[in-house]
């Protein structure tokens, strides 16, 4: 009634001049804009992200080719790597967050707008920051460039000694920016599900996309932190005669992995828990059955929070722990399998006794669950830490990581595209399309990370821009390489059917896939104010409750 | 909301051919992983074809967790595909919902309780290998080298036989029931480097500032590749890894040789000279020489090996005057000079370095 | 159908959440533990492992009377709230105002310690790794003080233009908690520097 019919779009009125929408928009302190900011940033850093990645892949198609010189290789992985991490996945996570909490937990904006104005254009500054280094930054051949000395920027390496000039200054001062970002947004999350929630909505009912978003902006504020910190200290070193890391003071290379680690497994959860909150609210509107285990779900997503905040130095297995830490580590990782195969089931029992559309959404999350298996399953293998010392820091790693974050989490991603693409611009994404980006997808993703755990059993280490050929790697890097080109058509694609549809799809209404959560109670996209009535809920299915007035969730729960 | 009878009925026979592409997939990996072949005649540095006691140990135990692990996925794969089929939308299904079932307590008990124990099982089949590897007291009779990782070369040195190499390293075969083990003391001298000859063993790091150990006891003669695992700088990739496993005879016979200081033959004494006299000796030595330098591989014995650059080029006359005049032609970004010697100068370098054998 | 309304007879006001401000600056406060977390174990790792140059035992003299002020000035700004909150602004404005000061003295204390320790002992940030873990820890702390302070003053000039009134008690109680927040984070500095790391 009211919420629909009052929803105008600014770009519906006549005449109005495009400087003035952009300036709304660069202004905007509404959370659904923010959302499609931080989405559409991330959009542009995968493609610049696939480019990198689609260098680096011709370069390896052939043993001692000279596509690209070493250094512009290793500036390649090292940008890929934290373009990938810190300017596509976490912004897009935290724009789904954005735009989906408020209207999850029915409040009309994000608990602190100002903040989440200010964290968006933080991470926006802090990556066009990390890609001038292109332009700006001095390396130790001269003109400018950019980092290179991997994501994970290992000290001594990044010392003064082995890294002059400021490439590597970019990378810490943009990295460390941009966490300033994700805290406050991360901030602003659990203080929007604490304190906003609208009547009846008790943290017991509210999607598990809130609940879960909750859980990883937890983990940011405590695992982003250390990285800040680290980098503080690395820029203590490297610019008032610190000596953190510095081993030739009797600093310990190790302790820098240590503070990375706690950072980056933890970080690693940060991206996937979104995705499984993503997966969450597809999977049962898509069998038509509720979620299976909702407490069930949310216990052990705080579990593999907490859990993970423990495993770190399963990174670190070959730096020559002892055997006690290093069965410690072992112990711990396996662990964690335990709440994340708990979960894996719930999604298979949410689908049982269910009728299952295969809708482009679906698909994704139906892909993502087999892909999901086998990467935690290869994460097993690497957790076993005998095991590890044979393949970290191969391919077989390079390819378990990619499994879980192309496999898992960006297919989840493309899933919540088609999901709620509808509901932000009030048009649906062409179905065709969408299983053409789909199918392509998935045959590209295959052939290049199936075939890329192999060249690691066979000794292939990661970030070498050249091999020796005859060591049994060639072919396999050929069929890797097919495989990116593959995938970016299905982005392409992809990006096509969002432009295409956002003109020209078809009208999509409230509630086009009869979902169940408080987002889709409200017009296609949502007013600004969100709901001219803040909404009562007394189930985690209010709409579910209001089609069915003779069998509500609320009688159950 | 429609549905599509058509879509419906492609979607899941494509879930089901994926899932058979797939399982196929598998059986052609796993076909290709078991072929095993002799050591030095393939040089592919299989993981899976260990000649020395630990990779063997982290080999039985890979086979291990790959056996749990791949009955894990066969029984989620069949169920998620059982689950597909079974359960997807048929256009003859009744237009009501199905019934909303929101969990159920023993369920969830049993998928709890039986990874708790799969995940006990792999823990300790883990832990008995680490201590294996790790623990193993150390015997009387070893071959103790150490290991100093440089941008972008290794550095090798045998302190109780006095030899110091770089690059190829030669360690005695060891008998099993008389087990004559190498442990390699590890260090670094700049960043961070990981020594990796996957059929010998698993790696470890090379850190600055900190010792690690590692030990291995090759089964069979031969030659074993490998290479640095771990990014170290512009030349991370080609920071080569032989390892010649000799037999006993033949060990004795190369560290005898290697522990010779350099032979002063006249013929080459003019490229002695420009040895001498130009910046080599900063970074380079040559046993029995006035030449000390530390910083770059000792070139006492260079001709015993086969290849420079630490694996990058054939050690070869014309390879090594292209690594004198122009490194970067070889190994762009390493930490050797161009030298920028003349023709002659440097034809009569070539010819002293080639009889440093 | 715009409200999801289900006829429940709920008492009106029986819905309170949290006050966000609150749950911000807990989460601010999570964060930067976590930040200050990792400088305490950099200095306990580094602690007796400096190569050369003084060492704690040599050059540190444990600031009690600084601390003192320091932690006092929890007590004078949690009274300061209490007063604003039944609307005594003179009262708050006074202890308010002593809390800027305790907090300046300490930040004086600290100054007036780092020029003795530089000027005559030659201990600097890059002397060793004592130097650096020392300076970077008290340092972060020392610039979490001068953070709050500046924003306690901003407090302070809104207090004598009249406009801080028991309605802005709440948001004033924020501030308060990170002034809590940065006294609790010395006793820890203070322990790990001049208790345990000698």
């Amino acid at each position: 009634m009211s919420s629909d019919a009052i929803a105008i779009r600014a770009a519906e009125i006549e005449g109005r001049p495009w400087v003035e929408t952009l300036h709304d928009w660069i202004t905007t302190v509404d959370h659904k804009r923010l959302g499609i900011l931080y989405i559409l940033f991330s959009l542009l850093f995968l493609v610049i992200g696939g480019i990198e990645a689609t260098i680096m892949r011709v370069q390896l198609m052939r043993p001692h080719s000279d596509f690209v010189p070493p250094q512009v290789f290793n500036r390649m992985f090292t940008m890929h790597g934290t373009t990938m991490i810190f300017f596509v996945a976490m912004p897009i996570v935290f724009g789904f967050a954005n735009y989906l909490v408020p209207l999850m937990v029915g409040a009309r904006d994000m608990a602190f707008p100002r903040l989440n104005a200010f964290s968006f254009w933080l991470t926006a500054f802090s990556g066009i920051l990390l890609y001038f280094s292109f332009v700006g930054g001095s390396g130790l051949y001269g003109a400018g460039n950019a980092p290179d000395v991997g994501w994970w920027a290992y000290a001594p390496l990044t010392s003064r000694a082995f890294s002059p000039g400021h490439s590597s200054d970019y990378w810490t001062v943009a990295v460390l920016v941009s966490g300033f970002g994700s805290i406050g947004t991360a901030t602003n999350i659990i203080a929007t599900i604490f304190s906003m929630r609208c009547p009846g909505m008790t943290l017991g009912r509210m999607p598990l996309m809130a609940w879960l978003s909750l859980v990883m902006s937890g983990l940011v504020l405590i695992t982003i932190t250390p990285l800040s910190a680290a980098q503080i200290m690395l820029l203590v070193d490297r610019y008032l005669g610190g000596h953190f890391f510095d081993t030739q003071a009797g600093g310990s290379a190790a302790l820098w992995m240590h503070f990375f680690w706690i950072f980056g497994h933890p970080e690693v959860y940060i991206l996937v828990i979104p995705a499984f909150a993503i997966a969450s609210e597809i999977i049962p509107v898509f069998s038509r059955k509720p979620i299976f285990g909702y407490p069930i779900m949310v216990a052990a997503t705080v579990c593999i929070g907490f859990i993970s905040m423990s495993v770190w130095a399963h990174h670190m297995f070959t730096i020559g722990m002892n055997s006690t830490a290093n069965t410690f580590f072992v112990l711990t990782t396996m662990a964690i399998s335990v709440p994340t195969g708990i979960k894996i089931f719930n999604w298979i029992g949410t689908m049982w006794g269910g009728k299952i559309q295969f809708k482009t959404p679906m698909l994704f999350c139906i892909a993502f669950l087999f892909q999901f298996l086998i990467a935690g399953l290869t994460g097993i293998m690497l957790g076993a830490a005998p095991f590890n010392w044979q393949l970290s820091g191969s391919y077989f790693v390079v390819a378990h990581f990619h499994y879980v974050i192309v496999g898992a989490i960006l297919f989840c991603i493309f899933g919540g595209f088609y999901y709620w693409f509808p509901k932000a611009t009030g048009r649906m994404l062409d179905e065709r399309l969408g299983k053409l980006h789909f199918w392509l997808f998935v045959i590209g993703f295959h052939l290049t990370f199936d075939a890329m755990h192999i060249p690691g059993l066979l000794g292939m280490p990661r970030r070498i821009y050249t091999y020796e050929p005859g060591r049994g790697w060639d072919t396999w890097n050929v069929i890797v390489t097919i495989g990116t080109f593959i995938q970016g058509i299905a982005t392409l694609i992809f990006v096509a059917n969002l432009i295409f549809s956002y003109f020209k799809g078809p009208k999509a209404g409230n509630d086009p896939w009869d979902a169940w959560t408080l987002e889709w109670s409200v017009s296609s996209p949502p007013p600004a104010y969100n709901f001219a009535t803040i909404p009562t809920v007394a189930s985690r299915r209010p709409l579910w409750d209001k089609k069915h007035p003779e069998d509500p969730d609320s009688r159950y729960e | 909301m429609r549905l599509n009878l058509r879509g419906v009925k492609r979607e899941g026979f494509g879930r089901r051919a994926a899932g058979i592409l797939l399982l196929v997939f598998g059986l052609m990996l796993a076909a290709r992983l078991c072929a095993a072949s002799a050591p030095g005649e393939n040089p592919v540095p299989n993981i899976f074809e260990p000649y020395s006691t630990p990779a063997d140990a982290i080999f039985h135990l890979s086979r291990f967790v790959l056996t749990i692990t791949g009955m894990i996925f066969l029984v989620v794969f069949v169920l998620l595909v059982y689950v597909l089929v079974k359960f997807r939308a048929r256009t003859t299904d009744s237009p009501h919902e199905p019934a909303q079932v929101y969990g159920s307590t023993q369920i969830e008990l049993a998928w709890t309780v039986i990874p708790i124990l799969i995940v006990v099982v792999l823990f300790l089949a883990t832990t008995r290998v680490i201590r294996a590897i790790q623990d193993a007291p150390k015997p009387t009779n070893v071959v103790e080298v150490i290991a100093i990782g440089h941008q972008f070369w290794w550095e090798f040195r045998y302190p109780e036989l006095g030899i110091v190499t770089a690059n190829e390293l030669h360690i005695p075969v060891s008998d099993p029931a008389n087990p004559t083990p190498t442990y390699l003391k590890l260090l670094s001298a700049d960043t961070d480097h990981s020594f990796w000859v996957p059929q010998l063993a698993g790696k470890t790091d090379l850190i600055p500032n900190r010792v690690n150990t590692m030990w291995m006891d090759p089964h069979r003669t031969g030659t074993f590749l490998g290479q640095c695992a771990q990014y170290c700088g512009t030349q991370h990739a080609k920071m080569l890894l032989q390892v010649r496993v000799d037999s006993r005879a033949d060990f004795e016979a190369w560290a005898n040789a290697q522990k010779q200081p350099a032979k002063n033959e006249e013929t080459v004494s003019a490229g002695r000279r420009v040895f001498e006299t130009t910046a080599c000796v900063n970074c380079h030595a040559v046993a029995g020489t006035a030449a000390t330098g530390r910083f770059g591989p000792d070139l006492t014995h260079m001709m015993s090996r086969s290849t420079i650059a630490a694996g990058a080029a054939e050690n070869t006359a014309e390879n090594l005057g292209m690594w004198i005049q122009d490194p970067d032609m070889i190994k762009p970004g390493s930490l050797m000079p161009a030298m920028k010697l003349s023709d002659s100068d440097l034809d009569a370098l070539v010819r002293y370095l080639e009889t440093l054998r | 159908m715009s409200a999801i309304t289900t006829p429940l007879a709920q008492t009106p006001g029986a819905w309170r959440l949290p006050y966000r401000g609150k749950v911000g600056m807990a989460c601010l406060i999570i964060a930067e533990s976590a930040i200050f977390t990792i400088f305490v174990v950099a200095y306990l790792f580094y602690a007796g492992k400096s190569m050369t140059g003084p060492t704690p035992r040599e050059v540190l003299e444990t600031p009690i009377f600084f601390t003192i002020c320091l932690l006092s000035s929890s007590l004078t700004i949690h009274f300061a709230e209490k007063f604003l909150e039944r609307g005594g602004r003179g009262a708050f404005l006074g202890l308010w105002f002593l809390t800027i000061l305790l907090g300046g003295l300490f930040l004086f204390g600290t100054g007036r310690e780092w020029h003795r320790l530089i000027y005559e002992h030659g201990l600097t940030i890059s002397t060793n790794l004592f130097g650096t873990t020392y300076y970077s820890l008290v340092g972060l702390h020392a610039f979490h003080v001068t953070v709050g302070l500046i924003m306690l003053s901003i407090v302070f000039l809104f207090g004598l233009a009249g406009r801080v009134g028991s309605e802005q008690s709440a948001r004033v109680g924020v501030l308060s908690m990170y002034w809590h927040f940065v006294d609790a984070v010395w006793v820890v500095v203070f322990t790990v520097v001049y208790i345990l790391g000698r």
